[in-house]
């Protein structure tokens, strides 16, 4: 987890494009400048970056699912809900799965885990766009061989 | 059985708490009834789910950008319901 440029995503562990649903892993860092405000004395990972951390995760699934022909971008956070804290140090499991495949839309359901116990849940929703630039591209071709994303997935 | 125009007006209502009996069938669903494009996919996702079938919203957006159809076409509520319906019986021929 690179929390300065914001990359959740540490690792893709799962991807079935049959069914649609993706398994990844990000290690929450034990020292961060973010832990110093969030709280002082008692620090845990802000529920946004939770929330960060199941639309990147559902990111990777739509674009593997499209074939990086398109870029998602995030629209909605519906449902939100921080079940219990997270805390530096300790391993995400983050899950998503395709709720519904619209046009020029999509809607995802994901959740945060760690240790099997679920932290954290959201549906969310993404509209996605060709991608507007090669560098763009080249930088999610470039984070995608980073976490491990199949190779076969990317064209 | 509920008309398509029935079906969509009760979507819309309970999507975007806009009172049901405020939504005609001449309904403009952006002009009149204040539906942004984000709200749109909420009811696009309800539209989808209940008739099972998939609003070409690209398309009708790409449409109307490129001055190849307007607006009312697609989101005046009579002509969407018929739209609707087009793609249901496309969806079942």
């Amino acid at each position: 987890m690179q929390l300065e440029y914001f990359q959740l995503i540490d690792r893709i562990t799962d991807l079935n494009l049959v069914k649609q649903t993706i398994t990844v892993e990000a290690q929450v860092p034990q020292h961060n400048t973010i832990f110093e405000g969030h709280f002082p004395g008692y620090p845990i990972m802000p529920g946004v970056l939770l929330i960060e951390s199941m639309a990147q995760t559902s990111g990777w699934l739509l674009l593997a699912l499209m074939k990086f022909e398109r870029m998602p971008f995030l629209a909605a956070v519906k449902e939100a809900k921080m079940r219990g804290f997270v805390s530096p140090g300790e391993l995400l499991t983050v899950q998503a799965s395709i709720l519904h495949e619209g046009s020029g839309y999509a809607m995802t359901e994901a959740k945060v885990s760690v240790g099997g116990k679920l932290r954290s849940n959201a549906t969310i929703t993404f509209s996605h766009v060709p991608f507007p630039n090669q560098d763009l591209r080249g930088h999610m071709d470039a984070v995608a061989r980073r976490i491990g994303l199949p190779q076969a997935v990317v064209p | 059985m509920s008309s398509t125009f029935d079906q969509v007006a009760t979507i819309i209502a309970e999507t975007c708490d806009i009172p049901r009996d405020t939504i005609t069938p001449e309904s403009h669903a952006i002009d009149d009834l204040g539906i942004d494009s984000l709200d749109f996919l909420d009811i696009a996702f309800a539209i989808d789910k209940a008739f099972g079938i998939k609003l070409p919203l690209e398309k009708w957006t790409q449409e109307v950008n490129d001055g190849k159809a307007t607006t009312e076409q697609y989101f005046v509520l009579k002509n969407l319901s018929a739209r609707i319906d087009e793609l249901v019986a496309a969806k079942s021929a």
